[in-house]
């Protein structure tokens, strides 16, 4: 493999797994990755942790803050009582 | 101009993710109450200024953002990212990458990583520096784009592509930290790490 394509690909992996490249650069790298098993393990990777990263920094807006803030915005829940 | 009484429906979709945003923001649940609410508020106060069609959740974050940074952000000045060492690229890989390549198949490289749990991940992100820590949160846990988190931030977007750089790298050797204190990786060569445990 040619060593400048996979010094190329390690420098613009993020920009990869972030979207952000021009769809010529983007299709260069993605065809160097699926040709170069260890570059795409490595990327393979990358986008393991981006991807625990936005599953595991989840959190839920407890239900009295739900309900104060909805009231606040001028949310108005239906009234069970009413037919 | 946007409708008000649209706004609840608009944006309490975006209601989880904000308070989230807000906690990893002040490190605070007590804070992160107050900051996401008063975010709401003035989110629905000034609808009339967004411009509908355009992107709500980025124009919410924004307001969030800025709200932080005004009100609650540290007096304290903590250690500027830029004192940091430069960490090498793909740090956590060159550490933990190659115990996959001794067990068969995919799944071992998913356990690898599974074996972080929610706290860990959390606190990783809540001990990077302010700069880096909104940079990873708005890329990678949110999903904006460079442009978006320039607007969201107010900061030039190649310092929105600096940030993520070392702020991601910042983010995997506090993981890796995490894997060393728990026994699943060895301290390289010249790392120390605390003291484990006797044995």
């Amino acid at each position: 493999m040619d060593h400048g394509d996979c010094s190329e690909t390690l420098h613009e992996l993020y920009h990869f797994l972030d979207g952000e490249l021009t769809d010529e650069k983007r299709v260069q790298i993605r065809q160097h990755l699926e040709a170069c098993p260890p570059c795409f393990e490595a990327f393979d990777f990358e986008a393991e942790i981006k991807q625990h990263l936005a599953q595991k920094c989840r959190d839920r807006m407890p239900d009295d803050l739900r309900a104060r803030i909805a009231r606040a915005i001028g949310h108005a829940e239906p009234d069970p009582a009413a037919p | 101009m946007a409708d008000q009484a649209t706004f609840a429906e608009q944006a309490m979709p975006y209601m989880d993710n904000l308070y989230g945003a807000a906690l990893r923001m002040t490190r605070n649940p007590s804070d992160a109450e107050d900051l996401v609410q008063e975010t709401f508020l003035k989110a629905y106060r000034g609808f009339g200024g967004f411009e509908a069609g355009t992107n709500l959740k980025a124009w919410l974050y924004r307001i969030l953002t800025n709200t932080y940074i005004n009100t609650y952000r540290a007096k304290k000045r903590k250690p500027d990212e830029t004192d940091l060492a430069e960490l090498e690229d793909l740090y956590l890989y060159r550490r933990l990458g190659g115990m996959e390549g001794a067990m068969a198949g995919r799944s071992a490289e998913d356990e690898l990583l599974d074996l972080f749990t929610e706290a860990e991940v959390k606190e990783a992100v809540e001990a990077l520096p302010e700069g880096f820590r909104l940079a990873v949160l708005l890329a990678d846990v949110e999903g904006f784009a460079y442009k978006e988190i320039a607007e969201i931030l107010d900061i030039p977007i190649g310092t929105v592509m600096s940030r993520l750089h070392r702020g991601r790298k910042a983010l995997q050797r506090q993981l890796y930290e995490f894997a060393v204190a728990r026994g699943l990786a060895d301290p390289a060569p010249g790392e120390q790490s605390a003291p484990a445990n006797a044995g």
